[in-house]
């Protein structure tokens, strides 16, 4: 057992590189090179400002991904409380010094880019509770102090998150989170007892909503009530998905994007405008393409020694697989508008980089599968 | 080993657990394909439609009237070409540095300026503002070599109402202008088809045409960006201008009455006797229907409104006039249809006719002695006609004088401002004064004084229809669709006359032959009123009756003085009536002339219809010539 750790310790970068795990890798190309298309197009078919950054950014956390794989898992295990309390750090000077913009204080500024603490909150809480959960005795998982410490390690970020205002980001924040407590094997019947509580309690919280989270609840309801304000987004979404049709407008021939009649067709309408111009067989395919993805994590995560990977993997994808879900079902209007962008896709550093180095500890955990963690 | 083991358990947990997710991550991509499934297979055709509408925007232009061109095809109402200036502001860099440049080139005031600045706040930037309307030639040759130091300006040429003819026609077709809120919403086509900067018919035949005059819009097509900015042409829909109307009044004709009226305030009508076409109808003066198109300045207008001969009534429509002598004929006829009187009655005239203690004057101070029809009509002697309607009484005279067309309206429903006159009798009396009728009021009424009030129109179609022998007839003044020559015309009504009782407005033949023949006498007659206005040739030769209608009752003193018209102030000079027809011999064309306060009608008025009546004739031949009709819709 001595020696097989050892071994593990001493893998080349040969080995490391061969061991990488080229489906998912191949995957997040053809996502990136996808991504940059519809950024093309959403610049109107020249290559403006969200392209050339897109691409700039791409060409920065691509190879930080790599770099992040090749560190073995054992210290990304290490170092998982560390960088939850860097991010929580983060998250206390956005909230003091961050940058304001229209109405919200999330970001702060670090030369390449805005960085936005919440989105890196979405792994870092993935990491906490997998070493969490990997060093919790089986037998105390369901006592009572672990389950509250949990909920508090899951609640303080989500406390910085939801006054900054971000509602989006706390769902997927606080959601990451459950799932490595299911994950982990806390009982059905908390998740069921909580979920009842949280359904009595609703009318309560949406009382403590702001009024234009409210705004967008009603509007979910009835996009048609308002269809020149808040319902317009909705509208607007659903009528350039629904004129895609099968096989879409063309590239660079969404009428809806092009004459600006999409909100927010950079960052979480950015499936809008692909869904327009590549229609019903252009969607599904990117639907396979981000299911590969998933199901590469979920194989990653099966195949891992210790249970940190197998959780980190688990969790991170089940994360990837909510973000695509709150995403796309918000702009099909299934669901009420919550920022949130779509992975890779959507413009914006932050979630890019959380995710790069998602998938980089994923990576990691491929290259080295066979690493038992004490 | 226990760490081990329990670490297997947890593993085991966590792939249990995991597979239901996975399971439960199936579900929701499949319910997510199914929701574009609907979305873009299923409601394709809705949205594809939402997306169009969303896109694409129409644009109306402003429709191009039709044309109004009188009996011989002259356009008097067409279209210009016009060159206007523009502004798009957001291609302006330096709007004042712009607007400085633009007031040294086109001498724009400080006024101009502040409405243009105004309409620019109010406007989104990429509408154009229009900076002026009509540009000169030479202006907009200017514009357009600076050009290159002008940018956001934008020279446009476009189409404005034109009126060849300016003042002769105002009276007729109106104007057409710039249209206040409440006129567009009174007219439903117009309402669907206004957009600004259009012009609508504002008074007379371009009001009343307006839904054949307006055309349709044409229509330009843009893709638009959600900001309403047009970002390209998809397609242009021509529109189709509106229906030509070909009206029946000749413009040479017309002309001669503008020339002879100038400087006067009057009326002039003339009308075919059969077809009942208005051959010229002019109200003097007149003003320039140009003048509104661009909107009239306060000077102009100020000098239109304040003219003391009133250039913006319609005389022959709504100028109501006692028709003075000009009544007789039908005096007359009204007598001898009721066989009150025949063609040897004879009353003597001693220059007044005493009457329940009351003086009746005879315009003639020494009287005419015993005077006939014949030679009471040629000098039109009061006297008789005091004896005669005294005899016959007003609402015998009354019945005569309605079927004849007074006291009604002549063109109806084609002109709002037409007023319908009025011809009293007693019942009149009694139920709008409240008093009973007084039998000298027979006696003005009877020399065409007193409440009776008519317009020149009237006396025209009372004529007319005196010189077709008796013969109703509609006047109309736009050409209707019966593809007939006037020769032709005329033996169609005929054959309708023998036909149609209807139409027949005497009840013995004979009458109206005499009455004819005495109007006859008092043109071509010695010692008649209009003696010397007469013309002998029989190809030209006319029959008419003067009138001199009193605006003012002459009190005993000034008929002592009888002062020379110019030593009576101008406002209370007598107006000058004549009503006439030719020629004698075949009658085709019946006038009425009014000169206001011109002092008597053998002087001011019948001397007028001498001038005219040569041109009238001589155009019959044309007139007659001229059948190539097309279909109008009206």
């Amino acid at each position: 057992m001595y020696q097989k750790d050892r071994l593990n310790n001493e893998i080349t970068i040969f080995q490391k590189i061969k061991n990488l795990d080229y489906t998912l890798i191949v995957s997040v190309i053809l996502l990136s090179i996808v991504s940059l298309f519809v950024m093309y197009s959403t610049d109107g078919g020249e290559i403006l400002f969200h392209t050339k950054n897109h691409f700039i950014k791409l060409a920065v956390f691509f190879p930080l991904m790599i770099i992040v794989a090749f560190f073995n898992i054992k210290f990304w295990h290490n170092l998982s409380y560390i960088i939850y309390l860097i991010v929580i750090l983060l998250l206390i000077w956005v909230s003091f010094f961050g940058i304001k913009s229209s109405g919200s204080q999330r970001w702060m500024d670090v030369y390449l880019f805005v960085l936005q603490p919440s989105e890196l909150m979405k792994v870092a809480i993935i990491l906490c509770l997998a070493k969490y959960y990997h060093r919790l005795k089986i037998e105390n998982v369901n006592s009572f102090t672990s389950i509250i410490f949990v909920l508090s390690i899951i609640s303080i970020p989500i406390i910085f998150v939801i006054s900054q205002p971000d509602l989006g980001t706390s769902i997927l924040i606080a959601l990451s989170g459950l799932i490595i407590l299911w994950l982990g094997g806390v009982k059905v019947k908390y998740f069921i007892y909580s979920f009842i509580t949280f359904l009595i309690s609703l009318p309560f919280i949406i009382s403590f909503l702001k009024p234009y989270q409210k705004l967008r609840i009603l509007t979910f309801l009835d996009p048609d009530r308002d269809p020149l304000g808040a319902g317009y987004q909705i509208i607007q979404s659903k009528i350039a998905i629904g004129s895609g049709g099968l096989d879409g407008k063309g590239f660079l021939k969404g009428t809806q994007s092009y004459l600006d009649f999409l909100p927010e067709k950079h960052t979480d309408f950015i499936f809008t405008l692909f869904s327009e111009e590549f229609g019903f067989i252009g969607s599904v395919g990117l639907l396979i393409l981000y299911s590969i993805i998933i199901f590469r994590i979920v194989r990653i995560g099966s195949i891992s020694r210790s249970n940190f990977a197998r959780l980190f993997c688990f969790g991170y994808a089940f994360a990837i697989f909510i973000y695509i879900f709150v995403n796309l079902s918000m702009v099909l209007g299934l669901l009420p508008i919550v920022g949130s962008p779509l992975p890779i896709m959507s413009y914006g550093g932050s979630s890019m980089l959380a995710t790069m180095i998602g998938f980089g500890i994923v990576l990691s955990a491929k290259i080295n599968h066979k690493q038992i963690i004490a | 080993m226990i760490k081990s083991n329990s670490g297997i358990r947890k593993t085991d947990v966590i792939n249990r657990r995991m597979f239901i997710i996975g399971a439960a991550k199936i579900v929701v991509f499949v319910g997510i394909i199914a929701r574009l499934f609907s979305l873009q297979i299923n409601e394709n055709k809705k949205y594809l439609t939402l997306s169009d509408k969303n896109r694409i925007r129409e644009w109306k232009l402003p429709p191009t009237r039709g044309n109004i061109v009188d009996y011989f095809g002259n356009t008097i109402a067409g279209n210009l070409k016009v060159y206007q200036l523009h502004i798009i502001p957001e291609q302006v860099e330096n709007f004042n540095y712009l607007l400085l440049r633009l007031k040294n080139l086109l001498d724009l005031s400080e006024k101009k300026i502040a409405k243009i600045n105004k309409l620019k706040s109010k406007l989104k930037p990429w509408d154009s503002i229009i900076v002026s309307e009509n540009l000169t030639w030479s202006q907009f040759v200017k514009i357009n070599n600076y050009l290159y130091d002008l940018v956001g300006v934008k020279p446009v040429m476009t189409i404005s109402r034109n009126y060849p003819f300016k003042e002769m026609y105002t009276h007729v077709l109106g104007y057409v202008s710039q249209p206040n809120e409440q006129e567009i919403l009174a007219n439903e086509t117009v309402q669907e088809r206004f957009v600004p900067g259009m012009k609508i018919g504002k008074l007379g035949l371009e009001k009343r045409l307006e839904n054949y005059l307006i055309g349709t819009n044409a229509i330009q097509r843009y893709e638009v960006n959600a900001y309403g900015k047009r970002i390209n042409q998809l397609e242009h829909q021509k529109g189709e201008q509106g229906s030509k109307i070909r009206l029946t009044v000749d413009t040479k004709v017309q002309k001669a009455c503008a020339e002879l009226l100038k400087d006067k305030a009057g009326s002039i009508s003339v009308m075919d006797v059969f077809t009942g076409d208005i051959i010229a109808m002019y109200s003097s003066p007149s003003y320039d229907p140009n003048l509104f198109l661009f909107g009239i300045s306060q000077d102009e207008w100020q000098l239109i409104r304040n003219n003391p001969l009133k250039p913006l009534i319609n005389k022959t429509l709504s100028g109501l006039y006692s028709p003075g002598s000009t009544i007789k004929p039908i005096v007359a006829l009204s007598a001898l249809e009721n066989n009150v009187i025949d063609t040897k009655f004879k009353v003597k005239c001693t220059g007044k006719m005493e009457l329940y203690g009351q003086t009746f004057h005879c315009w003639k101070e020494k009287g005419h002695g015993w005077v006939s029809l014949k030679n009471a009509m040629k000098q039109s002697c009061d006297t008789y006609f005091y004896e005669v309607s005294r005899l016959l009484g007003v609402d015998r005279l009354n019945i005569t004088a309605e079927k004849f067309g007074l006291g009604k309206k002549v063109l109806g429903e084609y002109f709002e401002n037409e007023k319908k006159g009025l011809f009293p009798n007693t019942k009149w009396k009694k139920n709008n004064l409240g008093r009973g009728w007084v039998l000298g009021e027979t006696l003005i009424t009877g020399i065409g004084q007193g409440y009776i009030q008519s317009t020149p129109l009237q006396l025209c179609m009372m004529t007319a229809q005196i010189a077709n022998g008796g013969y109703k007839i509609k006047p109309k003044i736009i050409v209707d669709n019966r593809p007939l020559s006037l020769e032709e015309a005329k033996k169609s009504m005929q054959d309708e006359q023998l036909h149609d009782s209807d139409k027949k407005l005497f009840k013995n033949k004979k009458n109206i032959k005499i009455v004819q023949e005495a109007i006859f006498s008092s043109t071509n007659e010695r010692f008649g009123t209009s003696y010397r206005s007469r013309i002998d040739n029989p190809k030209y030769q006319f029959a008419g009756k003067t009138g001199t209608a009193q605006v003012k009752r002459i009190s005993k003193r000034e008929r002592e003085l009888d002062l020379e018209l110019e030593q009576i102030p101008y406002k209370d000079r007598d107006h000058a009536l004549y009503v006439a027809y030719g020629p004698y011999i075949n009658p085709r064309y019946a006038l009425s002339i009014i000169v206001e306060h011109g002092g008597s009608g053998s002087k001011a008025a019948a001397p007028i219809a001498k001038k005219l009546f040569k041109l009238i004739i001589d155009r019959h031949e044309l007139r007659n010539k001229q059948s190539n009709f097309e279909e109008i819709s009206i």
